[in-house]
């Protein structure tokens, strides 16, 4: 499952990543695979998306993380 | 001031880093710039327990070495760059107690570079009372330096953090964190073996950065490229590596030294109040309430000091032309060099307002939830999340906004909001507007509540805004993006501003309005001025000997000196331009002295006022106002007998002034930024362009 498709709430461990460069930035930011993410809410217009990693708040596109798979 | 020690401020943003460096430093700090880029530079002095002064240099904040920004750039090299003046003798790295797992991966990087380090802890406070506790002494035992816990917002611990830096030591101590030399080992034994270096973490970033790091040599440079491809090194898959062996040092380092409760602390504030203010209603709703009350205030409260200020140099002026002999020198200097001076001061007040809301929507958290709320509608038309931000300081002033893009890590999208910018309503062209608006829109109520007259300015602003998105929605397709467009963006946690950081704010913003407007402004001003004094030939002695006919003598002297200054004006280097530019303006239905304050409007565009006071003999400047109004008013073409400023002129020239680039600021601002003339070339063209074109239809149709 991808983290995009993580509903609100809801917490997901992360497994891998599809797009190298896009994981460069994003384990720089504390999304590594093992660290677990909930979804804290969706931006109002239905994109970025915020999330709780690492006990901080994250704000990503919905693009970007559809390349965080995320342990099933 | 010659320090003894020079300590670089290196951490993470969000982390309190520029409020320990106030408390380090207290005032005592100045702004300059690093060589070569134009990204500022922070430096201060701090008296050491042990009499010795340390100068801290505030480095950018940053989550990595690998920078994502101009601004990150800078840091890894002034770290890294050991030869020249700028080179730390010690870092302190500033990390958030409350959130140390991602704040440690730039301490173990920086940590690599073995320059001495010193760990400030902040945040104590709040970790402390989120229950967070951590075993101090295990924690720099582990990492092999100095670990001082700091709340900098209360300013405690900045004793024993002075302490901490006068008795660090010379050498380095930190332990090593990761086995750099297992990521790429054949490499950076050839670049060690090249650039002559025992650090290989250094090694190791010179072969991720050495395209962008001046102190390198072209040969140098080369010669890590062609390493490079012998190893065949993958720069990103060399950083994910790196990244994950760090955060496993870190996961393990942490299990050691901190427990956290386990228990759910329940919904943060921080949570509460975003539930509130990125609700999908209540989010929108607020925020224009935000902005509305934000420039209420900012035309309110800067009326009465713009005012003062204006008052200030009229006075200036007058005396100087009592005490001055008259003559071109004083001329020059009070109606040249004064008059451009007092246009850049007076914005001052409404700059400062600005800047001191953004700062404190920047402090509190806000800002970042703006831009998460208005990415998506931003990415449509080809700009970001953070280009809210600028577009809003646009309309005080595109100057400083244009220099607040930095943060903005997509050079497209940077580019983007950069060219847009100057199309929002600045508060140059306020001036204008009222001025015309009050000409041919009459003043009464419509449907009760709503002032003709106020519509119409709101329509102006509206317009600006409109047109910015729809020009920015066109460069989308124009520009080449060089790298993807990502949006990866930490939320801070909701804070009470900092008030000095506020005051602190709204005075650099100033002075830097004041130096890069005032020089340039200052400058096209004098060439005006000389343009609108001297004219070809002699018929300046004509003019003089015209009115130096008996038949005048019976004037009065005001009179008499309004007629001789307008048709001076006529006939100067000014006026022949003008007349020479009419032909192409007439489609516009604007005449040869709007021309002249077209072409007197180029250095800032306010001084439309001030021109037409002068082409319509009016005694004083732009205080005058109603004067120059009905002055204006009553204006009739001569061939025709009909009025000059008839609706469709008014509102052609409102849209010229909509769209044109009549700002020399702003160009050299622009330059400045991109370091390529042909950035500002091309936004100078395409906004005349389409000034041209708007004004020509509103024109014609309204005619």
């Amino acid at each position: 499952m991808k983290l995009s498709q993580l509903e609100v709430g809801k917490t997901g461990v992360v497994k891998e990543f599809t797009d190298l460069e896009m994981s460069v930035k994003l384990m720089e930011m504390g999304c590594l695979p093992g660290e677990e993410i909930m979804v804290e809410r969706i931006a109002p217009l239905g994109d970025p998306i915020a999330i709780n990693v690492s006990g901080y708040q994250l704000s990503l596109r919905k693009r970007e993380a559809s390349t965080i798979i995320l342990h099933s | 001031m010659k320090a003894e020690l020079r300590v670089a401020l290196v951490g993470n943003p969000n982390t309190g880093k520029s409020t320990l460096f106030n408390v380090l430093t207290g005032l005592n700090q100045k702004i300059g710039n690093f060589p070569g880029v134009t990204v500022d530079k922070k430096t201060g002095y701090c008296d050491l327990p042990d009499g010795r002064r340390a100068e801290i240099v505030d480095l950018p904040g940053t989550y990595s070495l690998y920078p994502k920004s101009r601004d990150e750039s800078i840091v890894f090299s002034v770290l890294a760059d050991r030869d020249r003046e700028l080179t730390p003798d010690l870092i302190v790295v500033i990390v958030d107690a409350t959130n140390l797992k991602r704040n440690l991966l730039l301490y173990t990087q920086v940590a690599d570079l073995k320059i001495p380090v010193v760990v400030a802890l902040n945040m104590m406070d709040l970790a402390d009372k989120s229950g967070i506790s951590i075993n101090i002494d295990e924690f720099s035992r582990k990492l092999g330096v100095p670990v001082i816990p700091i709340a900098a917002r209360k300013a405690s611990g900045i004793d024993a953090l002075k302490k901490a830096i006068s008795f660090a030591n010379k050498i380095p101590l930190q332990q090593d964190n990761i086995d750099v030399t297992a990521i790429a080992p054949g490499l950076i034994a050839g670049i060690s073996e090249e650039i002559k270096t025992d650090n290989p973490y250094f090694a190791l970033q010179l072969a991720h950065q050495h395209e962008h790091l001046s102190f390198l040599t072209p040969a140098q440079s080369n010669r890590i490229e062609e390493l490079e491809k012998e190893f065949s090194f993958h720069s990103q898959k060399a950083q994910a590596t790196e990244t994950i062996a760090r955060y496993n040092f870190i996961n393990d380092l942490l299990f050691d030294t901190i427990s956290k409760p386990e228990t759910a602390q329940g919904e943060s504030m921080s949570n509460r109040i975003d539930k509130v203010l990125t609700h999908r209603v209540f989010g929108f709703i607020l925020f224009i309430g935000i902005l509305l009350f934000m420039f209420q205030s900012i035309f309110a409260w800067s009326a009465y000091p713009m005012e003062l200020i204006a008052d200030a140099f009229v006075w200036v002026q007058h005396q100087l032309h009592h005490v001055l002999p008259a003559g071109p020198v004083a001329n020059l200097l009070i109606d040249g060099v004064i008059a451009g001076l007092s246009g850049v001061m007076v914005f001052i007040p409404q700059i400062a307002i600005l800047f001191a809301f953004i700062s404190i929507l920047e402090d509190t958290g806000y800002m970042a939830r703006v831009t998460f709320m208005m990415d998506k509608i931003m990415r449509k038309v080809g700009l970001n999340g953070k280009s809210v931000v600028p577009l809003i300081g646009g309309f005080a002033c595109a100057v400083p906004s244009i220099m607040s893009t930095r943060t903005i890590e997509n050079w497209k999208d940077r580019m983007i909001t950069i060219m847009v910018t100057p199309l929002v309503t600045c508060s140059a062209r306020l001036p204008v507007y009222t001025l015309l608006i009050a000409l041919v829109v009459p003043n009464r109520n419509v449907w009760w509540i709503f002032n003709m007259q106020g519509l119409a300015l709101t329509a102006m602003y509206v317009l600006s805004l409109i047109s910015a998105m729809i020009v920015a929605y066109v460069f989308k397709f124009i520009l080449k993006g060089r790298e993807r467009g990502y949006f990866i963006m930490e939320l801070p946690v909701y804070r009470m501003p900092r008030w000095n950081n506020v005051l602190l704010s709204m005075y650099d913003r100033s002075k830097a309005f004041v130096l890069e407007a005032g020089k340039v402004i200052i400058a096209v001003s004098v060439i005006l001025w000389v343009m609108a004094s001297y004219g070809p030939g002699n018929r300046f002695e004509q003019i003089d000997k015209k009115y130096n006919q008996p038949a005048y003598k019976t004037m009065n002297p005001d009179d008499l000196r309004h007629a001789i200054a307008t048709d001076k004006l006529e006939n100067s280097y000014a006026g022949a331009l003008g007349h020479a530019i009419e032909p192409a303006i007439r489609p516009l239905g604007f005449d040869w002295k709007i021309g002249i304050a077209l072409i007197t409007s180029f250095a800032a565009r306010e001084v439309f006022v001030g021109t037409m006071a002068t082409i319509y003999s009016v005694d004083g400047d732009a205080d005058k106002l109603e004067t120059v109004q009905q002055k204006m008013h009553s204006a009739k073409n001569p061939r025709t007998g009909q009025p000059v400023f008839t609706l469709a002129v008014a509102f052609s020239l409102m849209m010229f002034y909509a769209f044109a680039m009549q700002c020399a600021s702003t160009v050299a601002v622009v330059y400045r930024e991109t370091k390529d003339w042909r950035w500002p070339a091309a936004q100078f063209a395409y906004m005349t362009v389409l000034a041209y074109v708007v004004s020509l239809i509103t024109y014609q149709l309204l005619k």
